[in-house]
């Protein structure tokens, strides 16, 4: 089975963040960047079906320069090559220009399963496995929790709200969006680094891809800009002793919740 | 300009979001002074369109079809764009709900445009809809507006409009039928199931103490546990704690887990994802514990102490039993 992967770098998850002086976006500098979150999952549930079922794992990953550490990790983690289509400003395409890109760069060789995260950690439109479903014209599911794959298909796992699953049967090849935490992420091992130097990574631009831009973008991101408090919020400073005596007694007299 | 509303049933039941998006029309209607209209798509369900025939609505649709008894995205999309091929809105409105996760931005692209997905607010400057969305998991926000052709999609958060706010009216229900054939649905949806029964009711909790990622180790736990009993209260967990197997999935808080509401809720080493939030923020208090005084859970709180859990638990422990 061939499977492809699509990846994203974003900032690390406990990154503080402050808005760079555009007010477009947020300050770049400092910052420490890994793969999406969801987006491990995807590579992991990938790699996994691999490992059982045969084939390869491609990953694909629309990003800047700095993103190839997060190519090389997915490498090491047992991709067995890499697409990456260098964008150095990636937040300049909507996601339907960069869900083309994506498929542009598949080419004809469209893979039996492509697998995404549910959504970014940064814009978090959570939309990129749909909009490429329907550009590749594969039938598709979102929110996925387990694959499993038999004679003329898959039937997969697939999270509802509140509780509820439901499983869904469709034929290959097909597109799935994956849930995040589906299984125990893996490391690289030092085997695995050292293999994933030797290991292709296909570099593309935009302009090659045709651009993206059969159309204009669609929406615009005009500014960026840090939430106002919906409420005040009573914080307490001091040392930890003083600061949780002065919380309850809020909530004993204040709040009168406890 | 004119604004239509998909509202979403399963089995012949609404989801309650829906109602939500539907006063957010509303509103969005008088301020660009048009119209509202539904449509709900399904099978067998005449009785939601006649409750929905009450409501003050423009138009009304009733979408039937036998490929539209179960959900799948291949029929919602195709009758979805029949509709708006023979009934043009500039603005269509959804719920962000699971499964308008899974259709609409399939069919935003097969009409060659983007939706905005999980807006928690809008303004109308000089005539056009400017929507408010998070970033970063809550910590940033963004203005987004439509720069192609309409329609233009949006998916609304819950929570985000008050369901209380929509206005009564009456009108007529206006039946269309898509033309779908078996073969174009390409994905078989089968039963819904639920892993197992919940054994802990979280929604019933007086009190609750919620642990985050910021525990950092599952060894960390029974710290946590330990505030929780001396507080009287219930242990409740948001997701990457029980997808990592800390805490079982029935402790889960969030849009995946359950929803609570109350008197008092302990948020530690929780930074505050949308997803959380949508499952707590009706708690009467909210008291954050986090590192980060830029964290979004503080947004909702009511106190909070930014500071290292690993020293403000155990004086919280020491504090709450000083209390008894």
């Amino acid at each position: 089975m061939k499977i492809l992967v699509a990846i994203k770098q974003v900032p690390a998850r406990d990154s503080q963040l402050k808005i760079a002086s555009s007010g477009r976006w947020i300050a770049e500098d400092d910052l420490t960047y890994e793969i999406n979150e969801p987006d491990a999952y995807a590579l992991e549930a990938g790699l996994q079906l691999k490992e059982k079922h045969g084939g390869e794992v491609v990953a694909l990953c629309l990003g800047p320069s700095r993103a190839a550490p997060t190519i090389r990790e997915a490498l090491a983690k047992g991709a067995d090559r890499a697409i990456h289509i260098e964008a150095e400003d990636p937040g300049a395409y909507d996601p339907l220009q960069a869900a083309r890109l994506m498929a542009a760069a598949l080419g004809a060789k469209a893979p039996d399963l492509v697998l995404t995260g549910l959504q970014s950690d940064d814009l978090g439109y959570g939309q990129t496995g749909p909009i490429l479903a329907e550009l590749l014209g594969l039938p598709h599911a979102t929110l996925i929790m387990e694959v499993e794959k038999h004679e003329g298909g898959i039937r997969v796992k697939r999270e509802l709200e509140d509780g509820w699953f439901q499983h869904v049967e469709m034929p290959l090849p097909a597109l799935l969006s994956i849930q995040s935490g589906i299984s125990k992420l893996r490391y690289a091992t030092l085997m695995g680094i050292k293999r994933a130097k030797t290991k292709e990574v296909r570099r593309l631009t935009p302009a090659e891809l045709g651009g993206g831009g059969e159309s204009a973008a669609s929406i615009h991101l005009d500014r960026v800009y840090l939430p106002q408090r919906a409420k005040h919020t009573q914080l307490f400073e001091g040392n930890p002793q003083e600061a949780a005596a002065q919380l309850v007694e809020k909530l004993r007299f204040e709040a009168r919740v406890i | 300009m004119s604004i239509l509303v998909v509202m979403e049933q399963r089995g012949g039941v609404w989801n309650r979001m829906s109602f939500e998006t539907l006063a957010a029309a509303q509103q969005l209607a008088a301020e660009l002074n048009t119209t509202a209209s539904a449509v709900v798509l399904g099978q067998g369900i005449e009785v939601l369109a006649s409750e929905l025939a009450g409501k003050q609505l423009a138009r009304l649709y009733l979408v039937e079809h036998e490929l539209l008894k179960e959900y799948t995205p291949d029929a919602y999309t195709s009758a979805l764009r029949q509709l708006l091929a023979q009934a043009p809105y500039d603005y269509v409105l959804l719920p962000h709900t699971y499964q308008v996760r899974d259709f609409l931005p399939k069919l935003a692209t097969a009409l060659g445009t983007v939706a905005v997905s999980d807006v928690v607010a809008h303004r109308v400057e000089a005539g056009a809809v400017v929507l408010v969305r998070q970033l970063f998991q809550g910590k940033v926000n963004s203005d987004v507006t439509f720069t192609g052709a309409a329609p233009h999609f949006a998916s609304l958060q819950a929570g985000a409009y008050r369901a209380d706010q929509v206005r009564e009216g009456s009108l007529v229900v206006e039946k269309f039928t898509p033309a779908m054939a078996a073969g174009d649905v390409r994905t078989r949806p089968l039963e819904r199931f639920r892993e197992s029964a919940r054994a802990v009711d979280l929604s019933a909790a007086e009190l609750i103490v919620a642990v985050g990622r910021g525990i950092k180790e599952a060894d960390n736990i029974p710290l946590i546990q330990e505030l929780a009993n001396a507080m009287g209260a219930e242990l409740a967990a948001s997701r990457p704690i029980c997808d990592a197997g800390w805490l079982p999935m029935e402790r889960q808080v969030g849009s995946s887990g359950q929803t609570v509401g109350p008197k008092l809720y302990v948020a530690i080493g929780i930074s505050g994802a949308i997803q959380h939030l949508v499952g707590m923020k009706g708690s009467r208090t909210i008291v954050a514990i986090n590192k980060d005084p830029n964290a979004p859970i503080f947004e909702v709180a009511d106190y909070g102490i930014v500071g290292d859990l690993f020293q403000v638990v155990p004086a919280l422990i020491e504090a709450f039993k000083k209390a008894k």
